[in-house]
């Protein structure tokens, strides 16, 4: 029986929350398909993250080079603890995941299921759940475990904590690379706002359609006493800095309202926003996934409603 | 450098998506080019732009990639090739990975690019498949890609805003998150007058076995919950935001 292994990320030196959530589902299933459960972990801090985690076995990569992720060492380091016999590898849905989720499935002729959200046994058979087509549809697929990658969204169950000890391995890495790392650019807070620390965020999507239209949600924001955040649309198209993205590959915000105007509610954005405490959302897709999440939605023109919005708030504190 | 940009077409999410018998009617659907693939497309024309790179927008022929491939042509790649044979909508990821993997090894890329995901990915990101069947350096969720001789730099985004510089040997893929600047857009007559002066060439292929996974079915997802909705007038709206956030007392003064 080979094991379940979780490829687990290290943030600051501990293992990231979206990988304990894989390891508490990996002992799940294991108990169940009776598999041992596995981890790996990469950097020199791996082998104190690890030690104690609910797991059988542990692989430790400890290069210095892979203290930041670094995507050819990473996946040469996961095919050699995969010398090791293994039927399933959970990854969350991270730029780790991307990189190696569906490389490693290649180059083992393994199967592979992305943007899993859960996964559970039917009989003697794995069956993950995924979102595809933007979160509109979700697909039940059933997982070999002769050899599998899946990889997870973050959040999708939480991780239950529990502790044990187990057996460390150390792995080697490569030494010759044709990838080399030249810098890490820290995250841009500094520069201009820190949306994590607001109290109310005003969210604009696509649904903002021009730049020149910020405007008024830099107003309604002032009005509310909050700051503008986006989706990753906006900053792609260059209206608004990195440092207001909320989402994945942004922020994680959990302010106490969350304002999203015309975002359609991509899981990538969800995984940003959805434990904010009060979610409204206002899109004109009554089907948006952001209406899944939110508390309040309305189909409302987002365009005319801002500026209606802020002179009501304006209005009211005058 | 020779460059190629892998592309595909995905159902159009601004149409409702209904699911017949636990699929997709792909064949009544319409379908548009890939948001990433575009990103990468802008990318490797940028690229073009920058150092002189010979850029060719390869599809598999699925259905109607022909205006994908000639709006690629009509914004500035070189070649536009299409890989022929008996493929249907239905076609995976992976079947799809293995068409494109066998054709970028025959013609010897220097870099391909594609995006970094695209919305019908169920069985795996293109970028990583082919560049594992490559068994070729590759990175993902990439951005500001720029050449030099025979070596590639990139963005590569960590989360939380964090991201690293990479330079790698080629021949490399990098699975394109946004390009340098948004996509350039071609007007209708363009393409069109393309179409009649430019040809895509075709590479004939087929489908080998691939590794599967079993879809039991496609659904709308059941919402854990779903929001209590005010509907579209902007008045009443404007009043329920207001009033919420006074019972919460969120509002200044």
């Amino acid at each position: 029986m080979g094991h379940i292994l979780v490829v687990a990320e290290l943030e600051n030196g501990r293992v990231s929350d979206p990988s304990r959530e894989l390891i508490t589902k990996a002992r799940e299933l294991g108990e169940q398909v009776n598999r041992p459960v596995a981890v790996a972990g990469f950097g020199p801090a791996a082998a104190d993250a690890l030690q104690n985690l609910d797991a059988d076995d542990a692989y430790v990569v400890k290069d210095d080079l892979l203290a930041e992720y670094h995507p050819e060492l990473a996946e040469a380091a996961l095919l050699n603890i995969l010398q090791n016999p293994t039927d399933l590898v959970l990854v969350p849905n991270t730029t780790m995941g991307m990189d190696l989720g569906a490389s490693v499935a290649a180059r083992r002729n393994w199967s592979m299921v992305a943007y899993c959200t859960d996964l559970a046994i039917d009989g003697e058979t794995v069956v993950a759940r995924s979102q595809v087509y933007g979160g509109k549809l979700a697909a039940e697929v059933e997982v070999p475990l002769t050899g599998a990658v899946v990889t997870v969204i973050p959040g999708s169950w939480p991780s239950d904590g529990r502790r044990g000890s187990p057996t460390m391995h150390e792995v080697s890495a490569p030494s010759a690379l044709n990838m080399t790392r030249r810098r890490v650019i820290e995250a841009d807070a500094g520069n201009d706002v820190d949306i994590t620390r607001a109290d109310i965020l005003v969210s604009v999507g696509r649904g903002i359609q021009d730049p020149d239209n910020l405007e008024l949600a830099e107003e309604l924001a002032a009005a509310l006493g909050g700051m503008v955040s986006c989706s990753r649309p906006v900053v792609d198209a260059g209206w608004l800095p990195r440092s207001r993205q909320v989402g994945k590959s942004g922020k994680t915000v959990k302010p106490k309202v969350y304002l999203a105007l015309g975002i359609s509610g991509a899981p990538e954005h969800l995984q940003g926003m959805k434990d904010a405490d009060l979610i409204i959302a206002v899109n004109s897709d009554a089907n948006a996934p952001i209406f899944d999440v939110a508390h309040y939605g309305a189909t409302a023109d987002m365009l005319e409603l801002m500026p209606i919005l802020t002179e009501k708030l304006q209005g009211r504190a005058g | 450098m020779k460059i190629a940009v892998l592309m595909k077409d995905v159902p159009d999410l601004v149409e409702d998506l209904e699911v017949e018998d636990g699929a997709l009617p792909l064949d009544e659907m319409s379908f548009v080019p890939s948001e990433w693939d575009d990103q990468a497309l802008e990318e490797a024309l940028l690229i073009k732009e920058e150092d002189g790179a010979d850029v060719t927008a390869v599809a598999v022929d699925t259905g109607d990639v022909d205006t994908m491939l000639y709006t690629a042509l009509a914004k500035g790649v070189d070649r536009a090739v299409k890989i022929v044979g008996d493929f249907s909508r239905s076609l995976t990821n992976r079947q799809r990975a293995q068409l494109l993997a066998r054709y970028c090894q025959n013609e010897r890329f220097d870099l391909i690019l594609t995006g970094v995901q695209a919305i019908d990915d169920l069985d795996g990101q293109i970028a990583g498949l082919v560049a594992g069947l490559m068994g070729i350096g590759h990175a993902s969720v990439v951005r500001d890609v720029h050449v030099a001789q025979d070596r590639v730099r990139f963005v590569q985004e960590y989360s939380g805003g964090k991201m690293a510089e990479f330079d790698l040997a080629c021949p490399a893929l990098l699975g394109i998150q946004a390009a340098r600047k948004p996509p350039r857009y071609v007007t209708i007559a363009k393409v069109r007058q393309v179409q009649k002066s430019a040809e895509i060439d075709e590479v004939e292929d087929s489908v080998g076995e691939t590794p599967v996974v079993t879809v039991r079915r496609l659904y709308k997802p059941e919402s854990g919950g779903h929001a209590e909705m005010w509907g579209d007038d902007v008045e009443t709206v404007a009043n329920h935001i207001v009033a919420i956030l006074e019972e919460k007392k969120l509002l200044r003064g």
